[in-house]
């Protein structure tokens, strides 16, 4: 016992080396009026792994930023307080000097992309250490090695996937055998199931490199995967909770500030479970609950009562044997047979590449398809789309970009939703009353003399939807309408686009987002390699361990939940869930 | 445009050049082939320049729609020589040597063939040459050795990083375009200049804000990875300069000073067999 007790204490002098210290540490941009952090006090050891959560706007990026340098070199404004690495004050140091120990990957892979090829982009910051020719070479080899990019060299980052991309900047910073790692999101624009790679590929390099790891992240239950030593929770620029990561899931303090708790921690409130530390929630694999507990989730599943909304049966578009080549013959769809259904809330999923934004941009008439038939319902029955020019089908299928700075080409709010009906010649005052409509249906009518820059993302991209609506669409496309949204944003745009669907929009959504389909699609359409491997309940895609796979999707862990509890079919247990939880919310 | 900036990755003793090398003796050759009228030397010119793209293993077809283009503007510029002045080759040349009347002032005399075939020739002097660059210079490379030249190394790299976005930007280009032609922003022939003009308005606010956002943070990342740290950096892909390398220079220097000694011999930059 003493034995065991002085090796405790032995581990904890090690971890105990304080590398990272914050002192009532505060910082005020410039340009605002109010501090973006306040009095954060916090330390982190050597070896830590950091899990920094919150909601959009608590501050967490700035931390980071205090971190690496960006803030004050290129961000100005003025810090109060102490922050040390390694017992050497920050402001003491340049962001060369900085960057030598905290190695910072963004939250855009393809931005942060330097280099021609994957080998200089490696190289970039030896380069700039002026290290010599021949060492150049063999250091990124061997980093090359570590990240299993070796076959990769002489890439350039359009032949990457979104996962190797990530890879090549996880390496970039590890050539300079940095000591602190920061991720900013790093799951932002990865398919989930390469989202899971990254973050056991985050552990590996942990290990092998004994450095500390602080990942700034909204999608905790995404970043519990491999686990998290502490979860730091901030909020308004404060640190409101520090906690073990199993000792966080187990009080309401996530929920409470915003950040999405997982979904299996959700179902066990449900189910009236009292979760403790001691139940090891951080991870539904290691976790472990009472015969007695498991018992009343079944009870919850079996005796409550829920009504599934109806599924809609008349189909608007209907696509026929379809297939597209793109002109250097690379086929993107192949025999496509897919029936959409008038008012429905659909979701099209699989990896990057499968072939879903290809299919949007041919139902636009953006791309014409090799093969195949198109029609929709007209006033007049079904009738063939192959000779509409983009404009005319934009009357009935409207399409939303994922980022809506590029779709924004007006100054003020008002002209910005004008544009299609005025280059369509419409009266001006018949304008006036669309536009003053559409502004009202995604709450956005206040605004309406306001110019488009005073907006936030989330406005910004209701702003783009009704510049759409105003054509009045049967349907929008919309492509992955909540990525890099917080919780709370979320949960806006998504019961927005709710509303829409029950005022009579059928809505598609391209999205990586398991949640996403899951709380809000009835149907899924999942893509692979061209091909439709799936078209289903979402509910039942994601709790088919075989097509998960095949598609890179990843399982939801309500499914691991069913399993722990001995529930035998995972599929309606996930489906009951869903319907219980839309009934308890609205 | 992307198709502009191809770099054809082959074996060959041109690839082996370095960059700087090569853009050396391109803007040698182009200072040689301007200067002069000498026909007989921009034959030659023409010939090396034939031999030299042999000599790279870049196909005919891999660089067919420079070609074309340049063919294009060949042509154009003859005409536009000859409509303007039809008689032109016989002020330069000091005599006139008729070999059809033609139509009023649009005579064809041997003077103006002369000098029409020297404006050809100075295209099929230099363009094989551009091309020649451009098919055979690793970007990276060619900026690494931009500042072995001299050139500061935050402008060299300033050039590959330009040349790393042009296809992003491209796709972003189309994309956009595509997503504003479907809220009936028409770019087709379809609409008069003017309407075309102030639409492609509405697809450059968003293309010049999103590429504000991206360089926002490219020069994040490059600052959080040492870029402007030391007054020099090295290259990963940055190559010695080999014997070919300045066999090449001094290759240009020679052609520009055969130009300019026979303009100081013959008096003048024409070659003139009608005297």
């Amino acid at each position: 016992m003493e034995e065991n007790n002085d090796i405790q204490n032995r581990k904890r002098t090690f971890m105990s080396e304080a590398l990272i210290r914050f002192e009532h540490f505060g910082f005020q941009y410039l340009a605002q009026a109010e501090p973006t952090l306040k009095d954060i006090n916090l330390t982190i050891r050597k070896g830590e792994k950091i899990l920094i959560a919150g909601p959009s706007g608590c501050g967490k990026s700035t931390l980071g930023n205090c971190l690496n340098g960006l803030i004050p070199f290129s961000y100005k404004g003025e810090m109060t307080g102490s922050l040390t690495i390694a017992g050497k004050e920050t402001r003491s140091m340049s962001i060369f000097e900085l960057s030598k120990r905290v190695g910072t990957v963004l939250q855009d892979s393809d931005g942060q992309f330097i280099g021609l090829t994957v080998a200089e982009d490696i190289a970039f910051a030896l380069e700039n250490d002026c290290v010599g020719r021949d060492e150049l070479h063999s250091r990124v080899e061997e980093v090359a090695g570590i990240v299993d990019l070796q076959g990769h060299l002489s890439h350039a980052p359009g032949e990457l996937s979104g996962g190797q991309k990530q890879r090549v900047s996880i390496a970039g910073v590890m050539v300079d055998d940095v000591e602190i790692f920061l991720f900013d999101e790093p799951l932002a624009n990865l398919d989930p199931a390469t989202g899971k790679q990254a973050m056991e590929l985050i552990d590996e390099i942990r290990e092998r490199t004994g450095a500390c790891v602080i990942i700034i992240e909204h999608r905790l239950e995404d970043v519990l995967h491999r686990n998290v030593d502490r979860i730091v929770l901030m909020q308004n620029g404060c640190i409101t909770a520090d906690l073990s990561s199993d000792e966080m899931l187990s009080t309401d303090l996530l929920k409470q500030a915003g950040v999405r708790e997982p979904l299996y921690l959700t179902a066990l409130k449900y189910a009236g479970v009292k979760i403790s530390a001691a139940h090891r929630p951080s991870n539904i694999q290691k976790m472990t609950l009472s015969e007695e507990e498991r018992r009343a989730v079944r009870d919850w599943y079996r005796n409550t009562e829920t009504t599934a909304l109806p599924a809609p049966d008349t189909d608007f578009l209907r696509i026929r044997d379809l297939d597209f080549a793109y002109d250097n013959g690379f086929t993107a769809l192949q025999n496509i047979n897919l029936q959409i259904r008038k008012g429905e809330l659909l979701a099209i999923v699989g990896r990057n590449g499968a072939g879903k934004s290809t299919l949007s941009k041919v139902i636009c008439g953006f791309e014409k398809p090799t093969r195949g038939t198109l029609e929709i319902l007209d006033r007049d029955g079904y009738c063939d789309l192959s000779n509409r020019s983009i404009k005319e089908r934009a009357d009935h299928i409207g399409y939303v970009m994922q980022n809506p700075n590029q779709m924004i080409c007006k100054t003020m709010i008002f002209d910005e939703v004008a544009l299609g009906l005025r280059t369509r010649g419409v009266a001006e005052n018949v304008v006036k009353e669309k536009v003053e409509k559409a502004l009202k249906i995604c709450g956005l009518y206040a605004f309406r003399n306001w110019p488009v820059s005073a907006l936030s993302f989330g406005q910004k991209k209701r702003v783009t939807i009704a510049s759409i609506l105003v054509l009045d669409p049967d349907m929008v496309i919309l492509d992955e309408p909540t990525a890099g949204q917080d919780f709370r944003h979320y949960t806006e745009i998504m019961e927005f686009l709710r509303s829409l669907n029950e005022a009579g929009y059928t809505i598609v959504m391209i999205t990586h987002d398991m949640h996403l389909m899951l709380e809000y699609a009835q149907r899924a359409v999942v893509f692979c390699d061209g091909n439709i491997l799936a078209d289903d309940t979402s509910a039942n895609i994601l709790t088919d361990p075989d097509l998960v796979k095949r598609a890179s999707l990843k399982e939801t862990s309500l499914y691991d939940l069913a399993l722990l509890c001995d529930i035998d079919d995972p599929g309606s247990f996930v489906q009951h869930f869903i319907d219980y939880d839309r009934e308890v919310r609205g | 445009m992307v198709n502009l900036f191809n770099y054809i990755d082959r074996q060959s003793p041109v690839h082996k050049l370095t960059g700087a090398a090569k853009f050396a003796l391109l803007i040698l050759w182009m200072l040689a082939a301007m200067t002069t009228f000498c026909t007989p030397y921009l034959c030659a010119l023409t010939v090396l320049a034939v031999l030299l793209f042999r000599l790279s293993k870049i196909r005919f077809r891999d660089v067919a729609v420079m070609i074309w283009l340049t063919l294009v503007f060949l042509a154009l510029n003859n005409i536009l020589i000859y409509l303007f002045s039809p008689e032109h080759g016989v002020e330069i040349y000091g005599s006139r040597t008729l070999l059809f009347a033609g139509i009023g002032r649009y005579t064809v005399t041997a003077q103006q063939l002369l000098y029409h075939l020297n404006v050809v020739l100075k295209y099929t002097a230099t363009i094989p040459i551009v091309l020649l660059f451009v098919a055979t210079t690793n970007p990276s490379e060619f900026a690494a050795s931009l500042n072995r030249l001299g050139v500061s190394y935050k402008i060299s790299y300033s050039v590959a990083l330009a040349l790393r976005y042009i296809p992003d930007t491209v796709r972003e280009f189309h994309d956009i375009s595509q997503s504003q032609q479907a809220r009936g922003i028409e770019m087709s022939r379809k609409e008069n200049m003017v309407k075309r003009l102030t639409n492609a308005a509405a697809i450059i606010l968003p293309l010049i804000l999103s590429g504000m956002d991206r360089i926002d943070v490219v020069t994040n990342a490059m600052e959080l990875r040492g870029f402007g740290k030391n007054k020099t950096r090295t290259w990963y892909m940055g190559r010695k300069f080999s014997t070919g390398d300045i066999l090449c220079i001094l290759l240009g220097i020679l052609l520009v000073a055969v130009s300019l000694s026979y303009t100081l011999w013959n008096g003048g930059r024409y070659w003139n067999p009608f005297g």
